[in-house]
C-alpha cells in the first residue's frame, strides 16, 4: 500500500537526486561552494547518525571525535606510507576503531560508568588519540594535519578520491549517508532497540528479564564507532586534507553531541537536521562575524572566538528548553494536532 | 529432589549482615511463602538467587547446578524469573513492549518476532492488563503496576517465579487477586513460585510452605498453621506487625 510517507521520501529522494542541478540554477556561479557545503552536511550528518545511535539509549559519548580521527587517518596512514588502497583501508581504519571502542567501552559497562563518568572517560579517550596523533607527527603531521597523496588527477576508483568532480562526490555522500539512515531503522526496529531503551532505564530490570546489558551496548558501540570511523575516512578522502582539529578530537565530540541534542537525539533525521543546523550557523557565522570589520575592531582577536562562543550558548538553550531537539519537538507538535 | 537448594546463604553489606547463614529448599510444584518483619532480609535472599547480588557465602543450586554468584540475565535463562518488590518498569517502552521484550531475551526458545508478542500478549492477558500495543506504562496505579512485573517474569518462560510482592499499598480485595493470580499462575503453568510477603494473612491461604526469616536468620520452616503458633514466629514477628 502507498501511504502519505511513502509518496514524501519519494518526492524527498527525487528531490535529492536533482539537487546538484538545482543548486546550478540557483547559484550559478558559485555553485561549486554551494555543493561543497551540502557535501559537507551530509557526511557529517553521518556521522552524527552514527553517533545518534549511542546517544539515543543515554550513552552520551565524547569519544567519537576519536573515533572519526581513526578512519581518517588509519585510512591516510596506510595509502601515505605502505600505498594500500582506501578500499583495504577503510575496512582496516574501522576495525582498528571498532576494537578501540569496545576496548574502553567494555570496562565502563562492565562497572556500569553511565551519564557524567562515561562521558568524561570518553572525553579523556578523544584526548588521548589527539595527543597519540599529534605526538606522531613524522607521519600524521602532527597538529598541522596532512593530506592524502594525490594519485594521478585526484580522480580515481583504485585511490578512492572524488574531489575535483563535486557532482559525483555528491552522488557517493548522498549513497552513504542513505546507508546510514536505512541502519538506523534497521537498528530501531529490532529487538536490540529495545534491549537497549530498557538498559538505558534500569539495568537491573533488564538483565532481570535475560538481557546482557554488556553484551548489547557492546554490540550499538562497535556499530557506532564503524559507522563514525567510516564518515572520517570519507571525510578525509573528500576533503583531501586531516587535522587533529578538524576530523579529530574535542572539539569534533562536541559539535557532534551538540548537533544532535539541537536536531533530535530520538529521530531519524535528527542528526541530519543538526547536521544542516551547525554547518549552515557555522558558515553564516564564519562569514558574517569574521569578515564584520566593526567586530574586528571592537572584539579584536576574540572576534575569532565569537562563532564557538554563540555555538556554545545555543546548545545550553536547546538542552533546557528543546531537550527532543528542533526534529522531535516538531514531530510532537505535529502528532499532537493530528490526534486531537 | 529439590529445585532449589540454598545452603547456607549469607550477604554483608559492609559490616552488615542482612542475610546470615539461611538454608532452605524448594520443591518443584511448589508454592513456598518467604515471610518476615520490614528488613529480615528477604529481598536480599531474593537477590542474592536471582544474581542480582554476589552472596558472600553459602551457595545456591537451582536443578542441580550451581547459580550462586551468576549474572542476573544468566540466571534468568536457567529458568528462574523475579518480580521486584517496588515496580521497575521500562517506562520508556509499552506496555505489551516490555513484555515482549522479556519474551524475546528471556526465554531460551529464540522465539520469532510475532512469537514474541503473541508470548507478550498472552502473559498480559494472563495478569489481566491490556494487551493492546499502544497502552503507555504512564499512569498505572500500583496494583497494576506489580501485574506487569508478573507478565514480564511469566513472558521469560520460568520454571521457577521469585515473586516479592509485599502487598501494602494494594487493598483488601487487590491482595486477594494477587494471591489468586499466583495460585493460577502455578495451575496453569505449573511454575513453582517462591513468593516473598511481609504480611501473613492472605499468604497463608494459598502457600503450601513457610519459611520465616527475622534479622537475616531462619527462624522457622513448616506448615503455614504451624508458624501461626510458633512461639517465636509469634513473637518477632505477629507481635510486630500488630502495633
Ligand atoms: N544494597 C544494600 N546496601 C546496604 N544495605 C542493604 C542493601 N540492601 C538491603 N540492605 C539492608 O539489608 C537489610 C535487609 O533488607 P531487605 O530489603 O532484604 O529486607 P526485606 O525483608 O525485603 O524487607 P521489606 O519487608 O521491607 O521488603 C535491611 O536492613 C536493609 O537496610
Ligand atoms: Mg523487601
Amino acid at each position: 500500500m502507498i501511504t502519505q510517507k511513502h509518496i514524501s521520501w519519494a518526492i524527498g529522494l527525487a528531490v535529492l537526486l536533482v539537487l546538484p542541478l538545482i543548486i546550478k540554477q540557483i547559484f550559478p556561479g558559485t555553485d561549486r561552494y554551494y555543493l561543497h557545503l551540502v557535501i559537507q552536511i551530509l557526511i557529517w550528518a553521518f556521522i552524527y547518525t552514527g553517533w545518534s545511535m549511542m546517544g539515543r539509549f543515554g550513552l552520551t559519548s565524547l569519544g567519537h571525535g576519536a573515533f572519526t580521527g581513526i578512519g581518517a587517518y588509519v585510512t591516510v596512514m596506510l595509502w601515505n606510507f605502505a600505498g594500500i588502497t582506501p578500499w583495504i583501508g577503510i575496512p582496516v581504519a574501522m576495525l582498528v576503531a571498532t576494537i578501540a571502542g569496545v576496548l574502553v567501552g567494555y570496562p565502563c559497562f562492565r562497572m556500569r560508568i553511565t551519564g557524567h563518568y562515561f562521558a568524561l572517560l570518553t572525553l579523556a579517550f578523544t584526548e588521548f588519540v589527539r595527543l597519540c596523533i599529534v605526538g606522531l607527527r613524522d607521519w600524521t603531521g602532527g597538529s598541522l594535519g596532512t593530506q592524502p597523496a594525490r594519485y594521478g588527477d585526484g580522480l580515481s576508483l583504485y585511490a578512492m578520491q572524488f574531489e575535483p568532480n563535486r557532482v559525483l562526490a555528491y552522488y557517493i555522500v548522498l549513497a552513504i549517508w542513505l546507508v546510514g539512515l536505512i541502519i538506523w531503522v534497521k537498528v530501531d526496529r529490532s529487538m536490540d532497540r529495545y534491549a537497549l531503551d530498557a538498559a538505558s532505564q534500569d539495568e537491573d530490570a533488564a538483565a532481570s528479564v535475560g538481557i546482557n546489558v554488556t553484551r548489547e551496548k557492546l554490540k550499538i558501540t562497535a556499530l557506532s564507532s564503524a559507522m563514525c570511523a567510516f564518515g572520517g575516512a570519507i571525510y578525509g578522502q573528500y576533503q583531501m586534507y586531516i587535522g587533529p582539529d578538524t576530523i579529530a578530537g574535542l572539539g569534533v565530540s562536541l559539535n557532534i553531541v551538540f548537533a544532535v541534542i539541537a536536531g533530535g537525539i530520538w529521530s531519524l533525521f535528527g542528526p541530519t537536521f543538526g547536521a544542516v543546523f551547525t554547518q549552515v550557523l557555522a558558515e553564516t557565522l564564519r562569514v558574517g562575524l569574521r569578515g564584520s570589520e566593526t567586530l574586528s575592531k571592537l572584539l579584536g582577536q576574540s572576534a575569532l572566538a565569537l562563532d564557538t562562543f554563540i555555538y556554545g550558548l545555543l546548545l545550553v538553550l536547546f538542552i533546557i528548553y528543546m531537550p527532543k531537539g528542533v526534529v522531535g519537538t516538531l514531530a510532537e507538535r505535529w502528532k499532537r494536532k493530528a490526534r486531537p | 529432589m529439590a529445585m532449589l537448594k540454598v545452603d547456607g546463604l549469607t550477604k554483608q553489606f559492609g559490616g552488615f549482615t542482612a542475610v546470615s547463614n539461611v538454608s532452605f529448599d524448594v520443591a518443584e510444584g511448589e508454592i513456598l511463602g518467604l515471610i518476615g518483619p520490614n528488613g529480615s532480609g528477604k529481598s536480599t535472599t531474593f537477590n542474592c538467587i536471582a544474581g542480582m547480588y554476589t552472596p558472600t557465602a553459602g551457595s545456591v543450586k537451582f536443578e542441580g547446578g550451581e547459580i550462586g554468584g551468576l549474572k542476573a540475565n544468566q540466571v534468568c535463562h536457567k529458568g528462574i524469573a523475579r518480580t521486584f518488590q517496588i515496580p521497575r518498569p521500562f517506562r520508556n517502552l509499552s506496555l505489551l513492549e516490555n513484555v515482549a521484550l522479556s519474551a524475546h531475551f528471556g526465554s531460551n526458545a529464540h522465539l520469532s518476532r510475532a512469537q514474541c508478542w503473541a508470548k507478550a500478549e498472552e502473559s498480559l492477558a494472563m495478569v489481566g492488563l491490556p494487551t493492546d500495543a499502544t497502552t503507555s506504562t504512564d499512569g498505572l496505579g500500583a496494583a497494576s503496576l506489580k501485574k506487569l512485573e508478573l507478565a514480564r517474569a511469566l513472558a521469560t518462560g520460568p520454571r521457577l517465579l521469585l515473586a516479592d510482592e509485599s502487598l501494602n499499598g494494594l487493598d483488601h480485595g487487590e491482595m486477594d487477586q494477587a494471591a489468586d493470580m499466583l495460585e493460577r499462575i502455578r495451575k496453569e503453568k505449573g511454575i513453582t513460585i517462591v513468593w516473598v510477603e511481609h504480611i501473613m494473612g492472605v499468604l497463608m491461604r494459598v502457600v503450601d510452605r513457610v519459611v520465616v526469616l527475622d534479622h537475616g536468620e531462619k527462624i522457622f520452616d513448616g506448615k503455614p498453621a504451624d508458624a501461626q503458633t510458633d512461639k517465636r514466629v509469634v513473637e518477632v514477628y505477629l507481635g510486630e506487625t500488630e502495633h
